[in-house]
């Protein structure tokens, strides 16, 4: 019971990134892993080893993704409202890299987020 | 030496043995036939098992050549010799083993045993015949007229007759590869139930055939014939019992010198342990690199050299307390700080770089020398510039370039001994003869090879002694460990049994190879 209350559990945080123009491309300054295509075992970041969704697994330093606050090893649920929890890895990266537009608002969760709530609603 | 010299001076007495190959022929049947009257009375079990000396490796003028001695000096002929359980030296080995072989007892009972054993093949061989000659020569005129049944069984009892002899002559007839003085089990049951066959074969036929004069004519070809076809039966039984069974590989056996822990392992079937001791001779020869007792010097004064520093003073007074002195001993040794394992790791350390630097000028030195050889065809050797030479002049003119490192790389390895100029030369001419590199003419002296490859005098291992705790006519078992003592070292070989294999099948479906691709790839966004 307790995985259903993570999934709606006010630990979900709402990031919303500016993309940064670089020459001809719009960079977000971090990069994903994950993707119902890929393999989950291998995903440093998950807690369930069963986990395809996307996760961050690099933030560039400075770049638009750390200055808005997103962490390395969050997992990426919805991109302006799309869902990203089941899509391939090809299809989250087109989602984030849309060309006409310049902001992103993401849904991230965060393990730390999780384990605190889920500390307290133990205790 | 002396001692090899005494052996030598026994071994000169078989040659003329070896020489009659007639006899070697015969021999292989039935030469442990013949009871050991002497074994019988002593319940000791070792036996000594000889090898004769031969023409050495690489005949030539120089080496002296024994008159009337075995050309194929491979084969081993022994002498079976006699030995005690306490302790005698070698001069009286050899003094007992020159006895023996001078009695005329051992002479006699060799050949007894041969003779019986050929006498009894001659009559199971013309057992078939005679029973169909008797009748037409006794009493011809009374038997019935028999035509071509008759005359067809003539002709199959000819050439089952035939097939008999020739399998005979292939099973028994061998070259004797060694001697073994107890009696082979198998082959004394084998002739001991032909003879019983052919007596009661015999008997029947001389009281109701010869005695009743049965005038049947065919019934007694038809008898003849079942003779023969027995006969070859006993003649697969014996294929099956001698050579079939112990093909078969039951054992492993684990062979160990003990000088300096050379081990081997090898696959024996369901032997008696002489024959399996024969059989890990035979392999020794070819696979166990030469006993070199040049090596051993080095552990031998390392192991001196570990008790020689103490002594040990009874203080509390008179007492020989020898155990408890011993122990004392062996305790201050261990609490000893000694550094002998320095020094070993570094003498061995040096004594590498020592060789390999030796090996490298010898390689080099050889090459060179190759270099200046070179091989003429067929037309170039009427126009030839230099002098024309054959290849052991060839050998003669290089030697000189290459021999000071080839000399101090046998020095430095401690082969020295094994290898004389001549052989050298004479293997040098034989690799130019035969269009070897420098690395092929090397391989013999870089590696240490197996016995045979060396020179006769210098093997240290030619009179074997089995000494074991079962009987050595019984089988071979797991767990059985019997020694193979030379002069110098001993064989120690332990058996035993390769284990039972459970072996079960699975069928996977070739179809069901399936495989899908695992990959984690990361995309900066």
């Amino acid at each position: 019971q307790y995985s259903a209350v993570v999934s709606f559990s006010p630990c979900q945080q709402r990031i919303e990134i500016h993309k940064l123009r670089q020459g001809d491309n719009l960079i977000l300054g971090f990069s994903i892993g994950g993707g119902i295509d890929q393999d989950p075992s291998q995903n440093p970041f998950s807690e369930d080893k069963t986990d395809k969704g996307i996760y961050v697994t690099r933030v560039t330093e400075g770049g638009p993704a750390e200055v808005a606050g997103l962490q390395i090893g969050d997992k990426i649920m919805q991109v302006n409202g799309w869902d990203m929890t089941m899509v391939t890895h090809d299809q989250a990266r087109k989602r984030l890299t849309k060309r006409n537009e310049e902001v992103v608002r993401l849904l991230v969760t965060r393990q730390s987020l999780q384990k605190a709530v889920q500390q307290s609603m133990m205790s | 030496m002396s001692a090899a010299m005494d052996t030598e001076s026994t071994y000169s007495g078989y040659s003329h043995y070896s020489g009659h190959s007639k006899k070697a022929h015969r021999q292989g049947r039935d030469r442990h036939k013949s009871p050991r009257s002497k074994d019988g009375s002593r319940s000791e079990k070792s036996v000594t098992i000889q090898t004769p000396p031969a023409e050495p490796l690489l005949g030539n003028d120089a080496s002296q050549v024994e008159d009337g001695q075995d050309d194929n000096w491979g084969e081993t002929t022994t002498a079976i010799t006699g030995t005690s359980e306490h302790s005698i030296s070698q001069e009286d080995i050899a003094r007992i083993s020159k006895d023996l072989e001078d009695s005329v007892g051992l002479d006699c009972k060799r050949y007894l045993g041969l003779t019986v054993a050929t006498v009894l093949g001659l009559i199971v061989f013309l057992t078939p015949i005679a029973f169909i000659l008797l009748p037409q020569i006794l009493w011809r005129d009374d038997l019935e007229p028999c035509g071509a049944v008759c005359e067809g069984l003539f002709i199959s009892v000819a050439f089952k007759l035939i097939i008999l002899l020739i399998g005979t002559w292939t099973l028994f007839f061998r070259q004797p590869k060694a001697d073994i003085p107890r009696v082979f089990v198998f082959r004394a049951l084998l002739l001991v139930l032909i003879f019983l066959f052919v007596f009661s074969y015999w008997l029947f036929y001389g009281v109701r055939i010869l005695d009743s004069k049965d005038t049947n004519y065919q019934g007694i070809v038809q008898y003849a014939v079942s003779l023969v076809d027995a006969l070859l039966f006993i003649h697969y039984l014996a294929i099956v019992l001698l050579e079939l069974r112990q093909l078969q590989p039951m054992f492993a056996v684990k062979v160990v010198r003990s000088t300096d822990g050379e081990s081997r392992y090898y696959s024996l079937g369901h032997l008696s342990i002489q024959r399996a001791a024969l059989v890990v001779l035979e392999n020794y020869y070819r696979d166990f690199p030469v006993y070199n007792p040049a090596l051993l010097t080095a552990s031998k004064s390392r192991a001196a050299k570990h008790m020689a520093g103490l002594k040990v003073y009874n203080v509390d007074g008179p007492g020989n307390n020898a155990s408890g002195q011993s122990r004392a001993m062996i305790a201050a040794a261990a609490r000893r700080r000694d550094s002998s394992h320095n020094e070993l790791y570094y003498e061995e350390a040096d004594q590498e770089r020592r060789v390999k630097k030796r090996r490298a000028r010898l390689v080099v030195a050889v090459e060179e020398a190759f270099t200046h050889i070179k091989r003429l065809q067929a037309e170039e050797q009427q126009k030839a510039p230099g002098e024309v030479m054959d290849p052991r002049e060839a050998a003669q003119a290089i030697f000189p370039s290459m021999a000071r490192a080839l000399q101090k790389y046998l020095r430095t390895t401690r082969q020295q001994q094994y290898h004389s100029m001549e052989s050298i030369l004479q293997h040098l001419s034989f690799c130019i003869t035969n269009n070897m590199t420098p690395k092929a003419f090397l391989e013999r002296y870089l590696i240490p090879g197996p016995t045979l490859q060396y020179d006769r005098d210098r093997w240290f291992s030619k009179q074997w002694t089995l000494v074991s705790g079962e009987a050595v006519t019984s089988g071979l078992q797991d767990g059985i460990v019997f020694v193979l003592k030379c002069l110098d070292f001993s064989l120690v070989v332990n058996v035993k049994k390769i284990p039972f294999i459970k072996l079960s099948e699975e069928f996977i479906d070739p179809k069901s190879h399936k495989f899908v691709l695992s990959l984690q790839s990361e995309t900066s966004v």
